[in-house]
């Protein structure tokens, strides 16, 4: 039976709001602290104690709506959602139900190499949540107690949903991606995935179009993703499964309850963890303990205005304004806005963006990878960059040697003057290039003989020998003297 | 000297004038406690060695002249629901028999920066949840006006130690009239303030939305007294009001001329004894020859309001209480399985009027009934709050009967919870309302029960009800009769 299959992907983002203390009471949020040193009555939900909101939250929430074209609610408020966990303090998590602070908003995936680029993915809601705590289970397994920490519990969460409008596992990571890159540049979450401050959940089905009409496989929810790529190779791996489990059970989504599978990086599949045979009931309702959330036009106004430029606008700008391929423009602004920055203030002075771009892209990127430095602690600042791409545009600095001296700039964190002047590398004035030019005309005859023949390609040869006298000659300027001195026929 | 027959005003004034030690005073009421308590039950932690010492304390600052807070020296019980760093708080539950608190209810710090005293922590129904303090799993407490009957509840210590003279002056917290009826049933005199008066931080709470701590003592001059060291605006209780509170002793005085007093008939001449209806005229009376007018008025959905309540009030405790799961604050029932050890500690740990209401509450929020029960309630209750805005763009406040009764027998009420339910009919609104409501002696029935009559206000507007309280309390003498 032949079925064209299209994957059907929703996302779940808790992003873990970069606030220095909670979201309802004064504790710190820094991670970690030794276990229970991070608590209040507050947070640990101790008899009689009450929730304060964190207004900071609250305002990164509204900004992260406002970058994702969210509208934001001016009347939100707070409900109880009700459920038993041993690292749930209170019985219950402070969240927000049926006024969410966001909602109705769109993110436009980029991605210039794939036919993604440009399409757009609805976001459903933003809500703003307080985190549990942590339990540790014992991990030899040999019956030992469970541990709660409660340092994480009360940390303000922000649960970005998105409706089912991803095609892909790779779509998905160019969201994430994107998402991450908008939540950086608003300084809104440190989005570190292996510290928690960012984790996805994915929901993945299949859209089957057979010859008896359209089916749907069963929503899977896959937890345990720690990275992007897991994330895309999660999706992958479940669209391929259920397939397969279609193909065998021909079970639909109206046939079978939804489950949630666990995804395994190192096996590379997913593992079940949970049939969910009726949806949980949190017995949400409004939280008595907090107050309705205003938010007015002018608190919108004023929160907009802080907004710079985000990820797609820096992109276009560098298209318009810098001429760069999309390409270039896509790597740049994926390395986040202090790489970006640091491009247009040399770009700027510069005067030649893809030249500039060039080097980012090669050189300064590929030493920053391999020292595991960021630019902010890049070795060469803007200026001495300007100056090293001058040298080369003034052929102060021949090209064939650019790369040692950038290698050393960075290495030993001078200037290009200074590691021209370490490699030994200095422009030659005209004498001694005339007196190297000269001595070669004189070794070689028979060069000289081949070339007043009509080989002119064997002059390379004669500006190798000229280069292996001195390394400081020049290929271009030894080609000129050595045409200059060449005997006229 | 017999000080039990001394008010809290008349305390203050002795103690000011170091006619009377703080210590002296102490004492008195702690020897008061240890001769009663183990009849009456009113306190389950007394803090004998710290009473002490802070009176000592006390003594020492004022005769070097040193700066004392306003209660300085005055002995004060506080309701076992709110929480005092260092003190065994139980809220009347098994769940929490053992806890003790690691920081202090807003309203207990402020009475420490007061000097006011705290002598113990005084008995309750579970959770604040009942109307008679017959706590099964510490004892009932009884009524010092009739040992075979109930003080009423939940702050039934609070009261107790009141009416037996153990304590001068105490903290009380009042959901749906657990201020007022127990003070109604004791004889002496309660206020529940505005919601958002006093703050709930600390507070060990039942039904969030309703509740509020509020003064008991002899006198309404005394709970103008205490009401002023605890009211006003807490930053970590999010609906704590910003108004400024007053200094609510002060213009206790003022004549209550021209005051308007409303008075629901329907209330008056329904379902009360003639004893009590007889000594509310009487009241009315008083007010009227003080140069009152009085209004007739209706609360059309005031009828709806218990069983507004007791949807609201389990809906909120069904998650109140969640946090008492087994994984802290008692012994865990021994189980392999989290779902067994969650149902098992919860059905030994809660008691059943408390199992009840959870149950209650987490059934009218299931998904399905929370439109019909929670949401339905939330409009009955707006509906009252908007009968009580129409009735106060016509009168200054409300008089009628605290209870339908006075106080029952000890087991009248525990085979036949809705009954107990039904009594609270008056108390309930001014919650849901978020009212201030006055309870106050108004007399006695012919067994010599006290009877209580209740004055509610509109918002922030205790100082109206503690003048007319006052007032009362000039003209008659019920307030300073004290049980044999
Ligand atoms: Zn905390």
């Amino acid at each position: 039976m032949s079925v064209k299959a299209t994957i059907i992907v929703g996302l779940e983002v808790h992003v873990q709001l970069a606030t220095e203390t909670k979201l309802f009471c004064g504790c710190a949020t820094a991670f970690g602290a030794s276990p229970n040193t991070q608590t209040c009555p507050v947070c640990i939900g101790a008899p009689g104690a009450l929730p304060v909101l964190n207004r900071k939250a609250l305002k990164l929430a509204i900004k992260t709506g406002l970058a994702l074209n969210c509208e934001i609610e001016p009347n939100t408020h707070w409900d109880r959602k009700n459920y038993f966990y041993p690292d749930l303090p209170k019985g219950y998590q402070i969240s927000q139900f049926d006024r969410p602070i966001c909602r109705k908003g769109y993110l436009d995936l980029i991605d210039p190499q794939s036919v993604s680029s440009g399409r757009r993915v609805n976001i459903e809601r933003a809500h703003l949540e307080e985190d549990a705590g942590k339990s540790s289970h014992d991990e030899t397994m040999q019956g030992g107690p469970t541990k709660i920490d409660f340092n994480r519990a009360g940390t303000p969460l922000l649960e970005i949903v998105t409706q089912p409008d991803l095609r892909s596992g790779h779509e998905a990571k160019t969201f994430l991606n994107e998402l991450k890159l908008i939540l950086s540049s608003l300084k809104v979450s440190d989005c570190n995935m292996q510290e928690g401050s960012l984790r996805v959940d994915a929901n993945v089905n299949l859209s089957l179009a057979t010859q008896e009409g359209n089916q749907a496989t069963p929503i899977v929810e896959i937890k345990n993703l720690n990275s992007f790529r897991s994330v895309e190779r999660a999706i992958e791996f479940e669209a391929e499964r259920q397939l397969q489990q279609w193909n065998k059970d021909g079970m639909t989504i109206d046939q079978a309850p939804k489950q949630t599978r666990g995804w395994d990086d190192s096996k590379g599949h997913t593992v079940l963890q949970r049939i969910k045979e009726d949806s949980a009931d949190y017995r949400y309702f409004p939280d008595p303990d907090l107050v309705v959330i205003r938010t007015t036009q002018a608190d919108i106004e004023s929160i907009q205005a802080e907004i710079k430029s985000l990820p797609a606008e820096r992109r276009q700008i560098l298209m318009s304004r810098y001429l760069l391929p999309a390409y270039d423009a896509d790597v740049l602004v994926n390395q986040g806005d202090t790489f970006v920055d640091f491009f247009e203030t040399v770009a700027d002075q510069v005067k030649d963006g893809k030249l500039v771009s060039n080097w980012l892209q090669q050189e300064l990127l590929r030493h920053l990878n391999a020292t595991q430095t960021d630019i902010q602690a890049c070795p060469v600042n803007a200026n001495q960059f300007v100056d090293f791409l001058t040298h080369i545009q003034t052929n102060q600095l021949d090209s064939s040697r650019a790369k040692d001296v950038f290698e050393q700039m960075m290495s030993d964190s001078v200037s290009v003057e200074q590691a021209m002047k370490s490699l030994g590398i200095e422009n030659l004035d005209s004498e001694e290039l005339t007196a190297i030019c000269q001595r070669v005309l004189d070794e070689n005859p028979e060069i000289i003989a081949q070339i007043l023949k009509g080989n002119t390609k064997a002059i390379g040869n004669l500006i190798g020998k000229t280069k292996s006298l001195n390394k400081n000659v020049s290929p271009s300027q030894a080609r000129e003297q050595i045409l200059k001195m060449l005997p006229k026929h | 000297m017999d000080l039990s027959s001394f008010n809290a005003c008349q305390l203050l004034d002795a103690l000011e004038s170091q006619q009377l030690s703080a210590e002296d005073c102490v004492r008195f009421f702690l020897k008061q406690i240890a001769n009663q308590n183990a009849t009456l039950n009113a306190f389950y932690t007394v803090v004998e060695e710290s009473a002490m010492a802070s009176a000592k304390s006390v003594d020492q600052r004022r005769k070097k002249g040193l700066p004392v807070g306003p209660l300085a020296g005055l002995p004060i019980a506080v309701k076992d629901g709110i929480c005092t760093h260092n003190v065994r708080t139980t809220a009347g539950s098994p769940m929490l028999e053992n806890y003790v608190p690691f920081y202090n209810a807003t309203v207990v710090e402020r009475l420490w920066e007061a000097d006011a005293i705290l002598i113990g922590k005084t008995s309750m129904d579970e959770f604040g949840m009942g109307s008679s303090t017959e706590n099964p799993h510490f004892g009932g407490t009884l009524n010092p006006w009739d040992h075979q009957r109930v003080p009423g509840g939940s702050s039934g210590g609070s009261a107790a130690a009141i009416a037996a003279g153990m304590a001068p002056i105490a903290l009380g917290s009042d959901t749906g009239g657990s201020i007022r009826q127990p003070a109604a049933f004791c004889g002496i005199t309660g206020l529940k303030p505005t919601y958002g008066r006093v703050s709930r931080y600390g507070l060990i709470a039942y039904a969030s939305s309703l509740e509020q701590i509020g003064p008991m003592a002899k006198t309404v001059e005394d709970t103008a007294l205490l009401l002023s060291s605890c009211a006003g605006h807490d930053p970590r209780d999010s609906t704590s009001a910003t108004e400024p509170s007053e200094d609510y002793r002060a213009g206790i005085n003022r004549p209550i001329e021209g005051f308007r007093i409303g008075v629901c008939r329907d209330h008056l001449e329904n379902g009360l004894s003639v004893e009590i209806t007889s000594a509310l005229k009487q009241a009315i009376d008083i007010f009227e020859s003080a140069g009152a007018q009085i209004v007739d008025i209706e609360l059309p959905n005031s009828s709806n309001a218990v069983a507004a309540y007791y949807v609201i009030a389990p809906c909120e405790a069904s998650a109140n209480l969640s946090r008492y799961d087994g994984v802290r604050y008692t012994e865990r029932a021994p189980t392999d399985n989290l779902d067994q050890m969650y149902s098992k500690t919860r059905a030994d740990f809660f008691g059943d009027e408390v199992q009840r209401r959870i149950l209650l509450g987490t059934f009218a929020l299931s998904s399905g009934y929370y439109d019909q029960y929670y949401l339905q309630a939330s409009k009955v209750r707006r509906l009252i709050q908007q009968d009580f805005e129409t009735a106060f763009n016509g009168v200054d406040l409300i008089l009628g009967p605290t209870t339908p009764t006075t106080a029952f027998k000890i087991n009248q009420c525990r085979q036949d919870p809705l009954s107990m339910y039904l009594a609270d009919v008056y108390t309930v609104s001014a919650n849901l309302a978020g009212l201030p409501a006055l309870s106050l002696n108004c007399g006695f029935d012919p067994s010599g029960l006290p009877i209580g009559m209740q004055l509610q206000g509109p918002r922030f507007k205790e100082s109206s009800l503690l003048r007319a309280g006052h007032l009362f309390q000039s003209q008659t003498d019920f307030h300073n009769r004290r049980p044999a």
